[in-house]
């Protein structure tokens, strides 16, 4: 049997004193779409910023292909990295640059490409996000989803292995956003590639997820991990079934007016 | 009014409880409720009229009240609306509050939290200027991610856009110097020398550091915004995944930039600057020409190669403080707005510093 795509194990995650989770091992195999979900606070963007190397994880380790990204040194994390694909919350565009220029900066890092090669590339990576024939506008032009979707062109730039999406429909419209998604499949049939995405946005989690782990804020580790469909009707933690169904209790209610 | 015998007291509201209506003192009601002995409360809303926020208040108060004396709270003929929003309202206790601190006053006083906070700035500092240290070397070696067109940017940016501020502040500080001088060695009858006190006032000293300051205000400043701007919007992240040193790709071309330009905006505003008491002179009697010799005497390059030394320095240290805010700045607007000021904060402090450090050593070496 071939190794998993990515492997967490152990991982611990703390800022300072404050343990944000623990004790977390899941494995994401190679062609998943995995989905990181919980309630608001649980710490699935930290989960994600540990995944990315981010932040340094209080204990455990991340394999990538079998091998260790935190005991890497700052090259090899670096050569693990130029085969991810990263989508950021806000997107993460430079706003100082163009689509366009934006989408070439990892071309012209990594790549020997001509210039005239890298325009053509650059073209075709926008145009299977919708967006050719924007290649001059700046971040700050162009709408919130088109920005995300600038983003994953951006991503996908050196055909990524994996590709990381936080939050990729948040503050998006329902078409947009169901348009992201599909987007998003047709990626990673047609590559391959692995996706991580942290969301929760049910219709997103149950349209495309084949995996998922659910982050619980209470007890501060992973409480469920699987198929999110058959978490939602077969879970044996109640709080996994409440969440996928939208249904909220009065533990919910007491926890998000406490944020609130 | 509240009435009460053994088994229940009986509140019962009525007229208006709106803004500015008579309503009862809410206190003294709470003192009393607070004094109940019967096991039971029932509040009365039959005989109430308008109502808003304030009664609500005043309900919600009273329920807490009662949990807390154990009294069982119960209501009667209170609107539809209003009960209803009371059941919103206490449908979740109330939470207690996060465990603040609980040692005494005495005990939270840290004597060394100032120097702690001074060794972890330090900390940072030096770990930011070993990190541009290498990312320096590995420019030099050829093989930093810093892009040439970044660079000339920013040479734009801390250049030739400079120039309007910096002749205006330039040729001022030189009639100043020149003023200042001239009244004194008006005294003695020595005006010509206003001439030299400009040219070497100029050259070693004020050219260069009234160039840092505006500098430190105009493109330290802008460093830290950018850079924490950049922070928030997790454009820094997405440079860091990418595999791409911060360093070498922000950084340093900013760096670089303001290097450069600062000895060429110096020599510019030391121009400036003498032309300026030129001015003044002028009005004092000295001709163009008296000055122009005058001050050819006390010209060397001496004079000029401190300020062009203390220019690069300057540069290096405005740099260094707007990167180093930026880079270390917080997610958030008001984040950003702190690494600006901090910014400018440090890099004055930083400029003064290394001013009046430059200026003991050139003493004691006799330049």
């Amino acid at each position: 049997m071939t190794r998993p795509h990515i492997e967490v194990r152990d991982l611990t995650m703390a800022y300072g004193d404050r343990v944000i989770q623990r004790d977390l091992g899941f494995d994401i195999n190679r062609g998943d779409i995995f989905v990181i979900m919980g309630g608001s606070g649980c710490g699935k963007s930290t989960l994600l910023k540990h995944l990315l190397g981010l932040v340094e994880p209080a204990a455990g380790d991340i394999l990538y292909n079998g091998r260790s990204f935190v005991n890497a040194d700052d090259a090899q994390r670096d050569a693990m990295r130029r085969s991810w694909g990263i989508t950021y919350q806000s997107g993460g565009l430079f706003s100082a640059m163009t689509l366009a220029e934006n989408v070439e900066l990892p071309l012209q890092l990594y790549t020997r490409y001509s210039a005239a090669d890298r325009a053509g590339i650059i073209a075709y990576k926008l145009a299977l996000v919708g967006l050719d024939g924007y290649q001059s506008f700046y971040p700050s032009e162009i709408s919130g989803g088109m920005r995300k979707r600038a983003a994953l062109a951006r991503a996908i730039a050196l055909d990524p292995d994996i590709l990381f999406f936080d939050e990729p429909s948040a503050g998006l419209d329902p078409i947009s956003s169901r348009l992201l998604d599909d987007l998003i499949v047709q990626l990673q049939e047609s590559t391959g590639a692995t996706v991580v995405m942290v969301t929760h946005e049910l219709p997103s989690i149950f349209g495309i997820a084949t995996n998922s782990v659910y982050l619980d804020a209470a007890s501060r580790t992973m409480i469920a991990y699987g198929d999110p469909r058959e978490l939602r009707d077969h879970s044996d933690q109640a709080v996994v079934r409440q969440f996928l169904a939208r249904q909220a209790s009065a533990g919910d209610a007491a926890a998000s007016k406490e944020k609130a | 009014m509240l009435t009460e015998d053994r088994d229940r007291a009986v509140l019962t509201l009525s007229g208006d409880w709106v803004q500015g209506s008579n309503y009862p003192d809410l206190r003294l009601l709470h003192d009393e409720l607070a004094c109940l002995a019967s096991p039971q409360l029932l509040v009365d809303g039959s005989a109430l009229g308008e109502w808003d926020s304030v009664l609500m208040a005043f309900l919600l108060q009273s329920y807490n009240q009662c949990r807390e004396n154990n009294t069982e709270f119960h209501s009667h003929g209170l609107p539809p609306t209003v009960q209803h929003l009371l059941t919103v309202a206490t449908a979740v206790p109330p939470q207690p509050p996060p465990a603040g601190d609980q040692r005494p006053w005495y005990n939270r006083i840290e004597v060394g939290a100032g120097i702690r906070e001074m060794a972890k700035l330090t900390r940072d500092s030096l770990g930011f200027i070993g990190e541009l240290s290498i990312a320096l070397w590995r420019l030099l070696l050829g093989k930093a991610n810093t892009r040439f067109s970044d660079f000339r940017g920013f040479c734009y940016d801390a250049g030739p856009d400079a120039f309007a501020i910096i002749t205006l502040t330039s040729v001022l500080v030189g009639m100043i110097l020149a003023y200042l001088g001239a009244v004194q060695l008006r005294q003695f009858g020595a005006e010509i020398y206003v001439a030299d006190l400009v040219v070497i006032g100029t050259l070693r000293e004020m050219g260069v550091l009234m160039t840092a300051v505006v500098m430190a205000g105009r493109t330290g400043a802008a460093y830290a915004a950018q850079l924490g701007t950049m922070q928030t919007n997790e454009e820094i992240d997405a440079i860091v995944t990418m595999g791409i040193s911060p360093m070498e790709f922000l950084v340093l071309p900013r760096m670089l930039a303001l290097v450069v330009m600062m000895p060429l905006l110096t020599v510019y505003a030391n121009l400036l600057g003498i032309i300026g008491g030129g001015i003044v002179a002028g009005g004092m009697g000295i001709t163009p020409l008296m000055y122009i010799n005058e001050g050819q005497n006390a010209l060397s390059l001496v004079h000029l190669n401190v300020g062009l030394l203390k220019s690069v320095v300057y540069g290096l240290l405005i740099a260094v403080a707007g990167c180093r805010a930026g880079m270390n700045s917080g997610r958030s607007s008001a984040a950003v707005g702190q690494a600006a000021t901090s910014a400018v904060v440090t890099a004055i402090v930083y400029l003064i510093i290394a001013d009046a450090g430059i200026n003991i050593i050139f003493q004691q070496v006799g330049i």
